[in-house]
């Protein structure tokens, strides 16, 4: 249980999904999914609403248990409870934010480290050394963490009285308190300005470099292609296509199906200008609306 | 903070000389207030207290006299007098305000009660018609611009001072408190709670009270010992034990409260059936206390007694949370009231004839023999530093001391690792679980503490009462504790607080104590007060800084200093 960043070199993939299939009654809302994140790698989850990407990651945090389908994680099958999964190593956040809205910042960060400390009731009671050690040493790494995020001169504010911005951050920060080898981010650019966005791809990018594989669902393409190594493509709860960036992009049934046409000839990969983004966001919308009839 | 802090901007010289005017005017009336209660205010003393002498302010005329005195203070602070300034940290017109009502409604009140009781105004001396007159005087402070400012930082006093001042004021809180269990009538009682109200109130409202527990915060070992000694010298001040007997049921009362309030206040789960706990540990202490009464032969040590209780609920509390913690919500909220009421039944036919014979059922288990500690008889009376203690005054101090375990255990337990994971619980459940908390384990032990903290306040209540009946341990009834009351003492005072079900307890507990006459609208008065704090007050009395910002929805950061009442001695802070 104690620190599982840094141990990444092998060769078994940090997450090996194979066959996940969720079902709800009648409605099949993830089928078949097989995804493999690796040590070290950024890998993206894309596709329209309603396509299953949340419902997938439900599966893989023991949120849902998978109807079918096994998940691995470092060669590990996962147990089917969330809080056993944290302590497996996988951390997540929350597509509309779930902090803990009336603790402060530190003690939210304080929350995540649960899984990495053991002090229970009685030590709480009895307050040896051996708590007060704890203690100390928790509050430092969840000062480390808020200072990684830029955080550390809330430390003492409310969660809920933080920006958007920081309250998407600091989830983040909460996350990785429990020292992950691999992180899920369900849209954590979600209404975020551009500047911000980009704030957070520096700030998942120095994730990476933590040793930390993280795979990430977002609407933002610009976000995901600069962003991931492998992106894979999710439609009616089915895995589309998966490859590089590029290769994703330049997929036909991904662009009829999530993407869309670009306006007046403009193709996705020079999208470059910030107008251009919202403009195939909104398309995308468009056809994911249309789309997600047919389920 | 004074003249300079007026509101017109076209003449503020004129201004600032009415308002000072004005200021003095409520400074001359609460003088007035104060001679007016050395006044006589009726002619028979058929009216408790009696008011009839000159020159010596006696019952109702002391909590004039204090309400004008206080009128008086405040308008001397509002004048600027050197060294009152303290006193009101955020302005005084707000809380001379609410002093100058609070000295017209204890006088009013004191009037119309002589003319009512005693039958019309002829029973009114002069002197009570001067009192009524007067004691409006300070209601000009209503006239005063208000001159309420962020709280202003005071020169650094000397620590000895600062110190002398807490202990000043737990002293104060003890001979207030004393005061009121020591009311030995309705209208006392009554107008009693009407004047502390408004002081209270008003002391809030000058920002002393923060700047108290900011001095309570900075000296917190010298305040917890200031504390303890004030409630340990309740029974020094008693002469005889009918008020320490109240005083022994209050803390009872409110150490019960206080374990609800790990449950409910810290892990948010919502128990309706929380008083079977405490009925299992008086239960457990009183069949084996050696009492003949009970169904079995044994006699256990006190200390074994606790244990043995403590123990037993704890067994209780984890049969009972295990199958019922799965659930969330409302469904917790019936299955526990469910188990309560369950508890009671069970315990009523335990009698020999509709089930085995261990408990008596309804006749409960008499003649539970007084504890003896190492010779030390406690309902003997002894003599301590040349003062006589009643036997409940030993009750009252064994139950102090339980009180101090429960307080240690609240406070050590919410700011620890298992204290987070409960609020992280009750704050989101799911997204708790995605941090790896095992939601169900940790509810458990917040549920297990809580059962085993109130059997061990069970086992010095069946002691205490001499006597177990299932009657005791009810959902809801006339007689605190049951399940209702101390959910609502909870509530009332502020749910995650450590003061906060002390203080509601205490009302809780003393208003039906003092005020038998109310017998039959006990509850349907409790049932509006409740609705009144809910709609006004929701975070309760005594706030902790996370519900207040809840609650209220001011728009503004919150300031990590304390400047709100309580702040760290109750809320789960982390940093603590």
């Amino acid at each position: 249980m104690n620190d599982m960043t840094t141990t990444t070199e092998t060769t078994t993939p940090v997450l090996d999904a194979s066959g996940v299939t969720m079902r709800f009654g009648g409605l099949t809302a993830v089928r078949d999914v097989d995804l493999k994140v690796n040590a070290g790698e950024i890998v993206g989850l894309i596709g329209p609403n309603g396509a299953g990407k949340t419902t997938f990651f439900n599966c893989l945090t023991g949120l849902y248990v998978p109807t079918e389908g096994k998940v691995r994680y470092k060669g590990t099958v996962l147990p089917p409870k969330p809080h056993l999964v944290t302590q497996a190593g996988i951390a997540r956040t929350f597509q509309n934010i779930r902090l803990f809205a009336n603790m402060t910042v530190l003690e939210n960060v304080l929350v995540g480290r649960h899984t990495r400390t053991k002090e229970g009731l009685w030590s709480a009671l009895l307050r040896g050394p051996g708590f007060k050690k704890a203690e100390a040493a928790s509050h430092a790494r969840a000062m480390e963490l808020l200072e990684f995020i830029g955080l550390q001169d809330k430390a003492d504010h409310l969660a809920r009285n933080l920006p958007y911005g920081d309250q998407r951050k600091l989830e983040i920060a909460r996350a990785l308190a429990s020292d992950p080898g691999l992180l899920l981010l369900d849209e954590p650019t979600a209404g975020m300005n551009p500047q911000e966005t980009r704030v957070t791809e520096e700030l998942i990018f120095a994730i990476r470099d933590m040793g930390i594989a993280v795979l990430v669902i977002e609407h933002d393409m610009r976000f995901i292609f600069n962003l991931c190594d492998r992106v894979a493509c999710l439609v009616q709860g089915e895995k589309l296509v998966e490859g590089t960036p590029a290769v994703v992009q330049g997929d036909e049934r991904v662009v009829a199906a999530y993407l869309g046409t670009p306006f007046e000839g403009d193709t996705p990969e020079k999208a470059g200008t910030p107008d251009a983004e919202p403009a195939a966001a909104d398309n995308a919308g468009s056809t994911t609306s249309t789309e997600g009839e047919g389920q | 903070m004074t003249t300079d802090t007026t509101t017109a901007a076209t003449t503020p010289a004129t201004t600032a000389s009415r308002t000072k005017a004005l200021r003095g005017l409520t400074a001359l009336g609460g003088v007035a207030t104060i001679a007016s209660t050395f006044l006589s205010w009726t002619y028979t003393d058929e009216f408790p207290g009696d008011l009839t002498v000159y020159g010596y302010p006696g019952g109702l005329q002391v909590l004039t006299l204090v309400a004008g005195a206080l009128v008086l203070l405040y308008a001397l602070a509002a004048l600027d007098i050197r060294g009152l300034r303290w006193l009101a940290p955020t302005g005084t017109t707000k809380a001379l305000r609410l002093l100058a009502l609070g000295a017209f409604a204890t006088t009013w009140f004191t009037v119309v009660a002589i003319a009512v009781e005693l039958g019309g105004i002829v029973n009114l001396e002069p002197g009570g018609f001067v009192a009524a007159v007067t004691s409006a005087i300070p209601l000009i402070a209503f006239l005063l611009p208000d001159d309420t400012h962020k709280a202003t930082r005071p020169r650094e006093l000397p620590s000895w001072a600062e110190i002398l001042i807490i202990v000043a004021a737990f002293g104060t809180g003890l001979y207030v408190v004393t005061y009121g269990i020591d009311t030995e009538y309705a209208e006392l009682f009554t107008g009693y709670m009407i004047t502390a109200g408004f002081a209270v109130t008003a002391l809030f409202k000058a920002g002393l009270m923060a700047r108290l527990s900011g001095l309570t915060t900075k000296y917190r070992s010298i305040a917890v010992a200031a504390a303890f000694v004030a409630a340990a010298a309740f029974p020094f001040t008693q002469t005889t034990d009918q008020f320490t007997l109240i005083a022994v049921n209050i803390l009872i009362f409110a150490t019960v409260a206080l374990g609800l309030n790990i449950v409910v206040g810290l892990a948010g789960l919502l128990d309706l059936g929380y008083v079977a706990f405490l009925g299992v540990g008086a239960y457990t202490a009183a069949l084996v206390s050696g009492t003949t009464a009970s169904a079995f032969d044994v006699h256990f040590p006190f200390w074994a007694a606790v244990l043995t209780g403590a123990a037993v609920s704890l067994i209780f509390g984890v049969v009972i949370g295990a199958p019922t913690l799965r659930l969330r919500g409302d469904y917790l909220a019936i299955v526990t009231l469910g188990f309560g009421e369950i508890f009671r039944i069970t315990v009523g036919n335990l009698d020999g004839v509709s089930g085995p014979q261990v408990t008596n059922g309804p006749n409960g288990v008499p003649n539970i023999p007084d504890l003896v500690f190492f010779g030390y008889d406690f309902g003997e009376s002894h003599t301590i530093l040349g003062i006589e203690l009643g036997g409940y005054a030993n009750y009252y101090l064994l139950m102090l001391l339980a009180m101090i375990l429960v307080v240690l255990v609240f406070s050590r337990a919410g700011s620890s690792r298992i204290g987070r994971a409960w609020v992280a619980i009750r704050e989101d459940e799911t997204a708790a679980t995605a941090m790896g908390i095992n939601g169900f384990r940790v509810k458990l032990i917040a549920f297990a503490l809580g059962a085993t903290l109130a059997g061990l306040a069970g086992t010095v209540q069946a002691h205490v009462q001499s006597t177990v009946v299932p009657e005791m341990y009810v959902f809801a009834g006339p007689v605190p504790p049951n399940s209702a009351f101390l959910l609502a003492a909870v509530i009332l005072g502020g749910m995650g607080t450590i003061s906060g079900p002390l203080i509601g307890a205490t009302l809780l507990y003393m208003i039906p104590a003092k005020l038998q006459f109310l017998q039959d609208y006990q509850l349907l008065g409790f049932g509006l007060a409740l609705i009144l704090l809910m709609r006004f007050r929701p975070e309760g009395l005594i706030a902790n800084r996370r519900a207040q910002l809840e609650f209220h929805e001011t728009g503004q950061l919150d300031t990590p200093e304390g400047t709100l009442p309580e702040s760290g001695v109750g809320t789960v802070k982390a940093g603590a």
